[in-house]
């Protein structure tokens, strides 16, 4: 990996240095289209992933107590230090983690939790405070960002799904959600459709509504042909899971390894709500999870495209600490957070593990502000100044 | 201006918009008469009944995992009644300006709730005083089960006060940010302390948690309680100054004009808050019917599915498929995404919810499959995963039938198809949406096109 890594910048800045003349034609491309375009890939476990049977504390004796019919046997553990381990249903990403590709970032919320669902998504996906509403998206956001940079495509960020998250709508950038390429395709080129398009294509559009939904309609138009044309170019031929996740993550592979010029990619999985009979049901989403990303960043890898990725994985809250009366677990609040790539600058697990004794009404005590993980990203990653996305100033993280 | 013109655009705003059968009577009413009509057809009040029981969440808390499994199918049974129930009341009733002003007060008072007897509760009260006084409004709104569990009152306590309904009461649902202090907040929970519901849903005020000490609120001193806060605020003109803001923006034009909602602040102050004279100015001021505030608003998804409906009388085999609709679209009725309501306007629109908004009157007028999930609402979580096999609805059929038969019985003969473009879409017609009126095959393929394009989603 170092190897490789050396040799493919030396031979960049040899490059630099012996034939400017090369790179003349090149300087209306952004350099980082040379130096390998990066990519963000977030993918959101919803319901509230039950964070301690994922990345399992066998090693604290209240874990066990607190959780006398759901606890994870130690046998079963997947074990990464004497303290924290995977849950036996994660087992793909054992050779993940033993590559140094993947991270894992404890107790992670943010001050004065909500339990609610939608309001925790809210705020994980608005970056906001817990008593502030915003109607925009942290991606949407940088988007908002970029645009002011002459950037204006909406397929800088695509969602793998039907619908758009409210964290990819920014206020005068919105992502593009596209579940497949030759489906979207298809839509806009129905007959009519086409009509109006091309008949308002050189028109001045105006301002007002009617403008605006010309406006989406025309870039709409122009992306589905963009992403399709690129993407076809592409065929993956890893092998996936047959499972709705596993086919997202090949068409993020296809469309990253295609050359599109997509920056953020947003992913979903859902049924992490465990009231009831937790294991089975956690552990089916966890084998979904797990195979599906080990796939993915195996992928990657082999396409030599690991190093320009990074994925984040999170979920709204995490769960209590104890165990309900049904085999189960209730809302709660700190959770990890999950971070995959070739270039992490710290691997393996990044803080303590989460502490069971000091707990806030039964519920974990965050240690790292979601935000920060966010500013590490927008920082170190998207090369934008995190304050102007998350409105004030986060410190951020060493772990790229 | 023609009176059609007039009279569409009022129908447009007030209501879910103007169809064919009403054309002809509309030609013939002045629009004063037309307004008049209007508030006739809403004086009734019928509210939802479809939500019967009132399930004993105690025993979901407590039950067995089968019991649990059953309360939690019961409780989704419930709100997809409850959900439906609305919609066809608002794609068949006549008292069409009471139900999309019950829209409005469902967003403004924005509430979840798992408990859909309440729900119901909370959107009947909504319905009731749509039209009434705006103080009745609010005080039934903060007596009400699905509000004081929502803003967490129930744990409103004295000595332990829970600031979150107070705050929501001045941020959102009365004066707005900025007019008010934190030591408001603080002395208005007090207020709101022992204010509570039983459990059939009664709302009581408990006197041993209640704070009878004095507070000071907004430079009044006293014993306050929860309707002295209240009608203190609503003293105070900016409350009315907010409210008007809001209606404005819902009714006029995205981009509030201050002069103008302050001359409906004035109407609304003056008339005691009562609602409905402030709805009578707007609808008969003459800047209503400015050309910039015409046409330009973006129709909510519920709007949108609704005006369908109404235009094509459209029955559903498969009622659920309007959920699907609403989820695609991005606005599922009694799921709002904060306590702060649907942004709207361009919110609404993205590539995706736009492609829907095309693609979904083909798919209903013209028997379709649906090839798009909308995604889970977060709260859905712990149903689906009591789901082992989760059922996808893609790749069903819509199973819609409008009535077409009656819908072209209604189009008078006499009407070019230009003129049916125009009655159809609320804009002016571009010279795009002419040519292709003029070329349509007839009449059906010409209103599926019309329907399908960017300017069917203005009113």
């Amino acid at each position: 990996m170092k190897r490789r890594e050396f040799l493919k910048n030396s031979a960049l800045a040899s490059g630099a240095f012996l034939i400017p003349a090369f790179l003349k034609p090149l300087e209306g491309i952004a350099s980082e289209q040379i130096s390998g375009y990066k990519h963000l890939v977030i993918i959101q476990l919803s319901g509230g992933n039950d964070g301690l049977n994922t990345i399992v504390p066998f090693g604290n004796d209240i874990y066990y107590q607190k959780r006398t019919s759901i606890a994870i046997n130690p046998a079963d553990v997947i074990k990464l230090n004497d303290m924290q381990g995977l849950n036996p249903n994660l087992s793909a990403l054992k050779e993940i983690y033993d590559q140094g590709w993947m991270n894992i970032i404890n107790s992670v919320g943010y001050p004065n939790p909500d339990r609610s669902h939608f309001r925790s998504m809210d705020i994980w996906q608005t970056a906001s405070d817990s008593n502030q509403f915003l109607t925009t998206g942290w991606i949407g956001r940088y988007l908002d960002s970029n645009c002011q940079n002459g950037n204006k495509n909406p397929y800088t960020a695509i969602e793998v799904d039907d619908t758009l998250s409210l964290a990819m709508k920014g206020a005068s950038m919105k992502g593009i959600a596209v579940q497949d390429p030759n489906k979207l395709y298809q839509t806009t080129r129905e007959p009519f459709f086409k009509d109006l398009v091309h008949e308002h294509d050189n028109e001045h559009l105006s301002e007002d509504n009617l403008g605006y939904l010309y406006k989406t309609m025309i870039e709409t138009y122009s992306s589905a042909d963009y992403i399709q044309k690129t993407s076809k170019t592409y065929t993956v031929s890893a092998e996936y899971p047959a499972t709705p996740l596993g086919n997202q993550l090949k068409t993020v592979s296809k469309f990253i390894n295609s050359g599109l010029q997509t920056r953020i990619y947003y992913v979903s999985l859902s049924g992490f709500d465990t009231h009831v009979a937790q294991q089975n049901q956690q552990g089916r989403q966890l084998k979904i999870y797990g195979d599906a990303v080990a796939a993915f960043v195996k992928d990657l890898n082999q396409t030599g495209k690991l190093d320009d990725t990074l994925v984040m994985t999170f979920s709204e809250f995490g769960r209590r600490v104890e165990q309900n009366a049904s085999n189960g677990t209730d809302h709660g609040t700190a959770n990890n957070v999950f971070v995959f790539g070739g270039k992490l600058k710290k691997a393996g697990i990044f803080n303590d593990a989460p502490n069971l004794t000091q707990l806030d009404n039964g519920d974990l005590k965050y240690q790292v502000d979601f935000r920060d993980v966010y500013a590490t990203l927008l920082d170190k990653w998207l090369d934008v100044n995190n304050k102007l996305i998350l409105d004030k100033n986060f410190k951020g993280l060493d772990f790229i | 201006m023609d009176n059609l013109k007039l009279i569409k655009h009022l129908y447009a705003r007030a209501g879910f918009g103007l169809c064919f059968p009403d054309k002809k009577s509309a030609e013939h009413l002045s629009i004063r008469k037309e307004i008049k009509e209007l508030f006739k057809a809403s004086e009734t009040n019928e509210p939802l009944n479809v939500v019967q029981e009132n399930i004993d969440y105690m025993k979901l808390l407590t039950g067995d995992m089968l019991a649990k499994k059953q309360a939690i199918q019961q409780q989704r049974q419930q709100e997809k009644d409850l959900n439906l129930a609305w919609m066809n009341r608002m794609s068949t009733t006549d008292a069409q300006l009471r139900e999309k002003m019950t829209l409005f007060w469902h967003n403004h008072f924005a509430c979840r709730t798992n408990n859909a007897f309440y729900a119901q509760q909370l959107n009947n009260i909504q319905r009731t005083y749509a039209l009434g006084n705006f103080r009745d409004l609010l005080l039934a709104v903060s007596k009400s089960p699905a509000m004081l569990q929502f803003l967490n009152n129930q744990q409103n306590h004295k000595g332990h006060p829970n600031e979150n309904f107070a705050r929501e009461l001045m941020e959102l649902f009365t004066i707005g940010r900025g007019n008010y202090t934190e030591q408001d907040i603080k002395e208005s929970a007090r207020a709101f302390t022992g204010w509570g519901f039983d459990k059939n849903g009664e709302f009581k005020v408990r006197p041993f948690q209640h704070d009878d000490g004095e507070k000071t609120f907004m430079g009044k001193t006293g014993n306050l309680n929860g309707e002295d806060i209240i009608n203190r605020l609503l003293e105070q003109k900016q409350t009315a100054a907010f409210i008007s803001n809001k209606l404005y923006k819902y009714l006029v034009n995205d981009i509030p004009d201050p002069a103008r909602v302050n001359e409906i602040a004035e109407v609304f102050y003056n008339a005691n808050y009562e609602i409905k004279p402030l709805l009578e100015y707007v609808f008969t001021v003459d800047w209503f019917y400015d050309d910039k505030n015409m046409g330009n608003m973006i129709k909510s998804p519920v709007s949108f599915l609704v005006g369908l409906n109404r235009q094509f009388y459209i029955t559903y085999q498969r009622p659920e498929v309007l959920l699907e609709f609403q989820r695609a679209l991005g606005q599922v009725l009694f799921y709002p995404p904060n306590v702060a309501g649907w942004p709207g306007g361009r919110n609404w629109i993205d590539s995706s919810s736009l492609m829907y908004r095309f693609k979904i009157p083909s798919m209903v007028l013209d028997g379709g499959l649906i090839d798009f999930a909308g995604k889970t609402d977060p709260e859905d979580e712990a149903y689906l995963a009591s789901m082992r096999n989760r059922q996808s609805a893609i790749n069903t059929k819509v199973q819609a039938q409008p009535d077409w038969d009656k819908f072209l019985q209604n189009v008078p003969k006499s009407l070019s198809k230009t003129d049916i473009a125009q009655f159809m879409l609320e804009p002016n017609l571009s010279a795009t949406i002419e040519n292709a009126a003029g070329q349509s095959a007839d009449i059906k393929t010409l209103v599926i096109e019309l329907v399908s394009t960017p300017e069917y989603q203005l009113c």
